[in-house]
């Protein structure tokens, strides 16, 4: 399986720049096609070495035209941009609707940057897997930055942390008051909080609240989060958004922290993948192995229950 | 090369080319795909041809939606297949739908748009349509 083997034509395309080929790619890794391996192995050699900006935070805060914003901003400094949107997929039917593109304003012929839309598709964990790989073809076409837009969602959503090299936890004013600040989750990600929406009433408690928490020392790694307020209509803060990512994007070249950080991120995507293959094979196994049949009629009979099997099964597993 | 694994989503881009701002249709239509499974990438309001090739190339998408009630439907729908054709991607279906007369949906089908819908269009019809054209395309 390893081992010096010719690059599919598919990877050969995207390294050339060839639009389609890339998100042909997307594609095939999102759908976990059997071709998916051989081009995540292919180009792994060439990532992780560029920025990942992740934007997180509730629906409705402007994730979405911040991230426009971010584009032009990367344009006129002459970078090209990749911008990876997440929406959630429905439980009930596996649809999406994939609404962020709607905000996305760049000349149909500037070939500096890519758009691609994703569906959450199953649980957090899986996402964030196939999203590092999305960003990897990303890099590897070419691009100098790619930014990923999470679903909207509540206070617990930091698996963008798993992603991004710099997360930006985006808010709005009137959340909440500084209460909301202390709790978990969201505001232990942040390496920078983007109040957006500044123009409204309450903005400059919302960043004074935050600065706050930022002073109690919530950063990670001796880096303590910038506030920064922006708005989108009209545009104001952008310049200053972009500038506190590169900060924390030098910090993390200045003090080792960008090798730790991927190592630990790496981790991460190694055991969510372990986690999906076993967890697949095990459910395929678990009717059709004689042995295992016999573990789960015994699990149905009550003569013993689930959390002592699946011990059973985790110990026969990961013996050495 | 095969587009897709089986059983992945069918994603369908639906866009409105021209200037009028009449979505309602586009939505009621994405919602419906949606609610049959697929993945709807909505681009909105007042794309161009070339928007809508790009976001459709950038995609990945099985299948083409365009929506349309300005009446400019014979000057931008023939021009999204031009481009298409243009990016050697005149494999991906196109569908439209909108104020369209019976004498331009005739034309337009020549030209090589693979369905028209009308006002009275049941969703029904709409959403086994788009999955029979994103099918015969993947």
């Amino acid at each position: 399986m390893t081992g010096p083997t010719r690059p599919p034509p598919l990877v050969r395309a995207i390294v050339e720049r060839d639009r389609r080929a890339l998100a042909r790619a997307i594609s095939l890794i999102e759908n976990g096609a059997p071709e998916a391996a051989a081009i995540a192995r292919a180009i792994y050699p060439r990532t992780g070495r560029i920025p990942i900006v992740g934007l997180t935070g509730p629906l409705g805060v402007g994730k979405s035209s911040l991230i426009n914003l971010l584009v032009n901003r990367l344009r006129d400094l002459d970078r090209t941009v990749a911008v990876i949107a997440v929406d959630p997929s429905s439980p009930f039917t596996g649809g999406s609707v994939l609404g962020d593109r709607i905000r996305f304003e760049r000349p149909a012929t500037d070939p500096g940057v890519f758009f691609r839309s994703m569906a959450s598709r199953g649980e957090a964990g899986g996402v964030a897997a196939a999203t590092r790989e999305v960003a990897r073809l990303m890099e590897a076409a070419g691009f100098d930055v790619v930014i990923v837009e999470t679903v909207g969602s509540g206070q617990v959503d930091v698996a963008i942390r798993d992603i991004a090299t710099t997360s930006v936890v985006v808010l709005v004013p009137h959340l909440g008051d500084e209460v909301q600040t202390l709790k978990a989750g969201l505001f232990e990600i942040a390496d920078v909080f983007c109040v957006n929406k500044a123009d409204l009433p309450g903005a400059d408690l919302a960043r004074r609240d935050l600065k706050e928490l930022v002073g109690l020392g919530a950063g990670r790694a001796g880096w303590s989060a910038s506030v920064v307020a922006t708005s989108t209509q009209p545009a104001a803060g952008i310049e200053e958004l972009w500038n506190a990512v590169e900060a924390h994007e030098q910090f993390l070249d200045r003090t080792g922290a960008r090798a730790l950080e991927e190592r630990r991120r790496l981790a991460v995507e190694i055991v969510a993948r372990v986690r999906e293959f076993v967890g697949r094979a095990l459910a395929a196994r678990l009717e059709r192995d004689p042995e295992l049949k016999r573990l789960l009629d015994r699990v149905v009979a009550r003569s013993i229950d689930p959390r002592s099997a699946a011990e059973r099964l985790g110990r026969q597993a990961t013996r050495r | 090369m095969p587009r897709h694994a089986r059983n992945a989503p069918i994603r369908v881009l639906i866009a409105k080319p021209g200037l009028d701002g009449h979505d309602r249709g586009a939505k009621v239509v994405a919602r419906a795909l949606r609610d049959a499974g697929m993945e709807v990438i909505y681009a909105g309001l007042r794309q161009t041809p070339e928007e809508i090739v790009r976001a459709a190339l950038e995609e990945d998408v099985d299948l083409i939606g365009l929506s349309i009630l300005s009446g400019a439907h014979m000057a931008l729908f023939p021009k999204v297949l031009t481009l298409l054709k243009r990016e050697r991607a005149a494999d991906i279906p196109v569908f439209a739908g909108g104020i369209i007369p019976d004498e331009d949906a005739r034309r337009l089908r020549k030209a090589g748009i693979r369905a028209i819908f009308g006002p009275g269009s049941s969703l029904e019809e709409i959403v086994t349509t788009a999955r029979k054209l994103a099918r015969s395309a993947q």
